[in-house]
């Protein structure tokens, strides 16, 4: 038996997870999710990450980005490399991908900011 | 000088929906912002989380953020940034502030403040570490920024000194980085931050967490070389025959936030030993009349679904207040108080928010916000009215880093003003 704090929500739960009769059987979850988690971390760990990546923009040097949906922990620092690499030399934002099924894992990396979009200027002092 | 229903000062999470739901309410509406841009801290959280509760989706800082500065913007709310609050004064019909920026100083007027200030970080004087004074020590919200706003990195081999949440994350956003992060080392037997936080910014990277431990000394003339680390008895005295001597080039320190008041202070708020924010009632008004308090300014949050719920609750109070105001004035005489009780969390609890009930308030759905003191696998939180319970409700898990958020309609109950509202957590096997 396992025993793990489920990360999927701020609950927090502590689960247990058997393998009886060759089927998973998890404790302690207060829903369904808290269940697939307990049973992917027990198989096939998965994990979001979110980075900066650098632009070619004076006075906004990096933008915010994360994977569209998650990848397997263990592959976590062959993304990050992957991210590493990219300079953003046009104007984007807010869900659109700068890298595109990244390393073949069927996710986006994508920008979460529309800071580069202006229309986040600092430009009413009133 | 320019006039408004309702000034927000801030213009973080807190602040961007206090600003709306006033405006949804109807008031005129002013915000003061001093950065140069809307967003508050959100802007350099790029980790993802934000929104669970709200919006049912795991978002980044930016994006849970963006979504009420595209509401702001929409509604064409008006507002100021790089703008610096100086000076607030009460006066008859409300409040004078003075602010700085680039145009000079500008005075405007309002019938009603919402404070939504947020908070700041405990630094390395407050927790006392000794030794010289070289470069590399600092906050984690201060390395947060460096990465995730300058695209710096400011560490290469780092300690860690608390686990509060920004402090995990760092661990983790640093090590992805390519830092090595030695440990985090927490003075308490428990971990300040979420226990998610320790599982997925920890334990995924194999960094070690250290509890009971703490950073006696720096070393280091130019830029840090070395840190003494030491275990701590009960007392949290660290114990000398422990202390050892860790090589890293950066210390990190997440030990604590701690709400931003002096804005609240300079209008004689009073302020709740609890919490370090406003003592405030149901409505989130502090008790200056006319001042509201909301977001971390109030009580530190951990999630920040809360703090945009007492937001939107202290800007829609505030407008309210500036409608009704005038004829409370004209009926009952400018000073007269509205009648309230206030609440007596026992020691059970670290803290509760609100603090006091308006009775003239119809108290229908009142949101309350707790931390137990204690670490708890079961417990009951209770409401007594005069010695007798009028509330329960069970609890799994409680933990101190982990606020409960509460509704409850106590519009039924015959709440008088010498009435005694007791709330306390009882154990599990306890009656």
């Amino acid at each position: 038996m396992k025993e793990m704090t489920c990360i999927v929500c701020p609950n927090g739960c502590s689960l247990k997870v058997e393998k009886k009769d060759g089927v998973w059987e998890v404790s302690g979850n207060q829903c369904k999710r808290g269940e697939a988690f307990a049973v992917e971390e027990m198989t096939h760990p998965m994990r979001t990450i979110c980075s900066t990546v650098r632009t070619i923009f004076a006075g906004v040097p990096v933008i915010p980005v994360r994977v569209s949906a998650e990848i397997p922990k263990e592959r976590i620092f062959d993304v990050m490399n992957q991210i590493n690499q990219v300079t953003v030399d046009r104007i984007c934002g807010t869900g659109e991908p700068v890298i595109e099924n990244v390393l073949g894992l069927g996710v986006d990396v994508i920008v979460t900011s529309d800071i580069l979009k202006g229309y986040e200027n600092a430009e009413s002092v009133s | 000088m320019k006039t408004y229903d309702v000034i927000v000062i801030g213009g973080g999470p807190a602040g961007l929906a206090a600003a709306v739901s006033a405006d949804k309410k109807g008031a005129s509406v002013f915000l003061i912002e001093r950065e140069a841009r809307l967003g508050g801290i959100l802007k350099q959280c790029i980790h993802d989380g934000f929104g669970l509760i709200r919006f049912g989706e795991k978002l980044s800082g930016p994006e849970y953020v963006e979504r009420f500065i595209k509401e702001f913007r929409e509604r064409e709310i008006d507002h100021s940034l790089l703008t610096f609050v100086t000076e607030m004064k009460r006066t008859d019909g409300g409040f004078v502030l003075k602010a700085v920026n680039r145009r000079g100083v500008q005075e405007y007027c309002a019938k009603a403040l919402v404070l939504a200030t947020g908070c700041r970080e405990r630094t390395a004087k407050q927790v006392q570490i000794h030794g010289t004074r070289p470069a590399g020590i600092m906050t984690a919200g201060t390395a947060q920024h460096f990465v995730n706003l300058q695209g710096k990195m400011p560490a290469g081999k780092c300690v860690i000194l608390g686990s509060g949440d920004i402090g995990l994350i760092m661990a983790r956003r640093l090590t992805l980085e390519g830092a090595e992060v030695l440990g985090v080392y927490e003075v308490k037997p428990t971990p300040s931050g979420l226990t998610r936080n320790i599982v997925q910014c920890l334990d995924d990277y194999g960094i070690p967490l250290h509890l009971s431990h703490t950073v006696t000394r720096v070393f280091g003339e130019q830029r840090l070389t070395a840190v003494e680390v030491a275990e701590v008895d009960s007392n949290m005295k660290p114990v000398e025959a422990t202390k050892k001597r860790v090589a890293c080039d950066s210390l990190i320190l997440s030990v604590g936030l701690i709400p931003e008041n002096e804005m609240a202070e300079k209008l004689g708020v009073r302020l709740d030993a609890r919490t370090k924010g406003p003592v405030c009632d149901n409505r989130f008004m502090t008790e200056t009349e006319g001042v509201f308090s909301c977001g971390n300014a109030l009580h530190v949050n951990d999630l920040v679904d809360y703090v945009s719920e007492s937001g939107e609750l202290a800007g829609a109070a505030a407008a309210e207040f500036t409608r009704r105001g005038a004829d409370t004035v004209t009926k009952q005489g400018k000073n007269s108080r509205a009648v309230s009780v206030e609440l007596k969390p026992d020691t059970s609890l670290q803290y509760l928010v609100p603090q006091k009930l308006t009775l003239s308030d119809e108290l229908k759905q009142v949101v309350f916000y707790f931390r137990s003191r204690e670490v708890l696998s079961a417990g009951t939180l209770v409401f007594l009215l005069n010695g007798k319970e009028i509330f329960h409700k069970k609890y799994r898990n409680l933990k101190p880093p982990e606020m409960e958020r509460l509704e409850l309609d106590l519009s039924t109950f015959k709440i008088e003003k010498d009435s005694r509202i007791e709330i306390a957590i009882r154990k599990e096997g306890d009656i």
